[in-house]
């Protein structure tokens, strides 16, 4: 009876104390994410430049980007990325993890190395890797002449260039994804595969047959960081190639920081970042899509 | 991945054949051979920077490739820092990262502290407002931020890249999960015994989510550490860059000098690779709680 007589004043005092811990929040969410937001949906519709006064110009920004070669180009750039990265990078971390979950001796080092590179800076190893690509003295290179292969031009060359950022990119990202597969592998319990053992199932078919329809959400989830994260690709653009050689490394990220930062043509980049932001939200919704249907039949 | 086996395990010795043994031993050392082929592959680049940033330019550049080499060269390290400020980058970077960590704590505790305790009108939906943010792209603000940055003079400042940070949705959400699995029990005691909400914030909640905050903050430490665009975009002297700004400047001026390179390579990593031999745990568990959020 006590308690029930003390709650009326607790509960005034209970929502005046929430507002206080949640102020500081609200407050750093309205400035840098309800403000921004909004500000540059405005900007979008302007020709800002950051120093004369912007002036409304509807939808030509929207207009002129479909006309905009090399915004086209960086969206192809940006796709032929995200093809090169996603599906050989979880592929290739979903086989690590696997293995990586068997109960064999070393395990935790051996997941160190595949996750050394997801904790070191972007910016130092595409510089090492840019060290790795030299085309003269790269030791990818004297590997492959060791071998008696082709020596690619890599960094120099048009053609060549994407490939050798995303090999990079799927080696520094293999560790990331693998931890979360393995997170997902936790989650299946043992029995099953002994279960299947005794029916005389062989790894490969445990594998096809227990894993992957089972960490399918998992999948899913994995995959659509990994292209939210591959449409947002900057760093080593910036730090191996510049965007060059001929514009063939120029992605999406890369093309608004120069009209921003180098242009200063901020509305105009303002639109391309909601382009941006509703390419990713259409295929985040799609991906969604389809595991619901998966999951009615 | 593992030979299959052809004894039944039902039994709790079971009689295994030397046939079935070798067989099993030798999947074991075939897949040992090849995550030790896979590791190596992943530690080749480290290797190779460690190797290069400790030779002179006639080794750097031998045909073939020199792994050892003959003169350790510990100087291009003394040169590295006779010719740019990496102290002071390390500093700058030290000094921002150890701001926005305790910061952000306080911030996103105090605010996971009320959604996940507290009873208040529009909780879950003020909530679901700040974990749908956790999909908008960076660069959507990113420009806006800029001129808010530009009216509040604060370009070519750290505040520009300290303030920004202190609000992370993904902390928010981090450390609600975690508070939700603390006992009410310990609350309520206090409560009764006349807590306050700050005290019981203070020393009931903060004390029992240790290992939240600490994957928290090894979070905030590897993305602000490693950080390279707002730098970009926001600093400009020298005197104020931070590690990753440093070496990318020094490549402008230094391209062809890749011993140099290297060894500004590993400086910048360095720190990161000492903290995470002694917190992997942290990195591992900040990752896995990444990938739950949506």
């Amino acid at each position: 009876m006590n308690l029930k007589s003390l709650k009326i004043p607790t509960s005034m005092k209970e929502t005046l104390w929430a507002y206080v811990f949640i102020s500081p929040i609200m407050l750093g969410f309205a400035v840098f994410m309800l403000y921004p937001l909004s500000a540059s949906l405005y900007l979008s519709f302007t020709n800002s430049d950051g120093i004369t006064v912007a002036g409304f110009v509807g939808f030509d920004n929207y207009v002129k980007l479909m006309s905009d070669k090399d915004f086209i180009k960086s969206l192809f750039v940006t796709a032929y990325y995200t093809l090169g990265t996603v599906p050989i990078g979880t592929g290739l971390a979903l086989i690590v993890a696997v293995i990586l979950n068997a109960k064999i001796r070393f395990t935790t080092i051996y997941r160190s190395a595949f996750f050394l590179p997801v904790i070191t800076s972007m910016v130092a190893v595409a510089t090492v890797w840019k060290w790795l690509y030299n085309t003269d003295y790269g030791l990818i290179n004297a590997f492959l002449m060791n071998l008696g292969l082709y020596e690619p031009p890599w960094l120099a060359s048009d053609k060549w260039a994407m490939p050798a950022i995303i090999m990079m990119s799927i080696w520094k990202g293999i560790g990331f994804n693998m931890v979360l597969f393995l997170a997902g592998l936790q989650g299946i319990s043992p029995t099953i595969y002994e279960a299947a053992k005794i029916d005389g199932a062989n790894g490969l078919r445990r594998f096809v047959h227990i894993t992957i329809p089972l960490l399918r959400n998992t999948t899913l989830f994995v995959f659509i960081i990994a292209i939210i994260s591959s449409f947002q690709v900057f760093d080593q653009v910036f730090i191996m190639t510049k965007g060059g050689p001929a514009k063939s490394t120029t992605v999406i990220i890369y093309y608004i920081y120069q009209n921003a930062f180098q242009f200063f043509k901020q509305g105009y980049a303002s639109a391309m970042g909601y382009v941006l932001f509703a390419i990713i939200f259409v295929i985040t919704m799609v991906q969604l899509k389809i595991s619901n249907r998966k999951d009615v039949n | 991945m593992s030979a299959p086996s052809t004894s039944l395990s039902i039994s709790k010795r079971p009689p295994v054949s030397v046939k079935a043994a070798a067989v099993k031993w030798l999947a074991r050392a075939l897949l040992h051979l090849l995550l030790i082929v896979g590791s190596i592959s992943m530690m080749l680049p480290f290797i190779w920077m460690v190797s290069s940033s400790l030779k002179n330019a006639n080794e750097l550049y031998a045909v073939p490739p020199i792994w050892i080499p003959q003169k350790w060269l510990w100087q291009n390290f003394v040169y590295m820092f006779e010719h740019a400020p990496w102290g002071i980058y390390f500093l700058n970077t030290t000094k921002i990262t150890l701001i926005v960590i305790v910061g952000q704590l306080i911030v996103c505790s105090m605010g996971a502290y009320a959604f996940s305790r507290l009873n208040f009108k529009g909780r879950d939906a003020l909530f679901f407002l700040i974990l749908c943010t956790t999909m908008i792209p960076y660069h959507v603000t990113m420009i806006p931020t800029f001129k808010i940055m530009k009216s509040l003079d604060w370009i070519n400042t750290h505040k520009a890249l300290i303030v920004p940070a202190l609000f992370s949705p993904f902390g928010i959400f981090l450390l609600r999960q975690f508070f939700l699995t603390i006992t009410k029990e310990l609350e309520q005691a206090a409560m009764i015994d006349g807590c306050s909400y700050p005290r019981i914030f203070w020393h009931v909640i903060l004390p029992n989510a240790k290992p939240a905050l600490t994957t928290l903050a090894i979070f905030i430490f590897m993305g602000t550490w490693n950080d390279f665009l707002a730098p970009l975009i926001y600093l400009n002297d020298d005197g104020l860059k931070t590690l990753t700004l440093g070496l990318a400047s020094f490549q402008g001026t230094n391209t062809t000098q890749w011993n140099y390179m290297m060894a500004g390579a590993l400086i910048v990593m360095l720190p990161i690779l000492i903290v995470f031999a002694f917190a992997q745990r942290y990195f591992v568990e900040g990752i896995t709680m990444s990938g739950m959020k949506e």
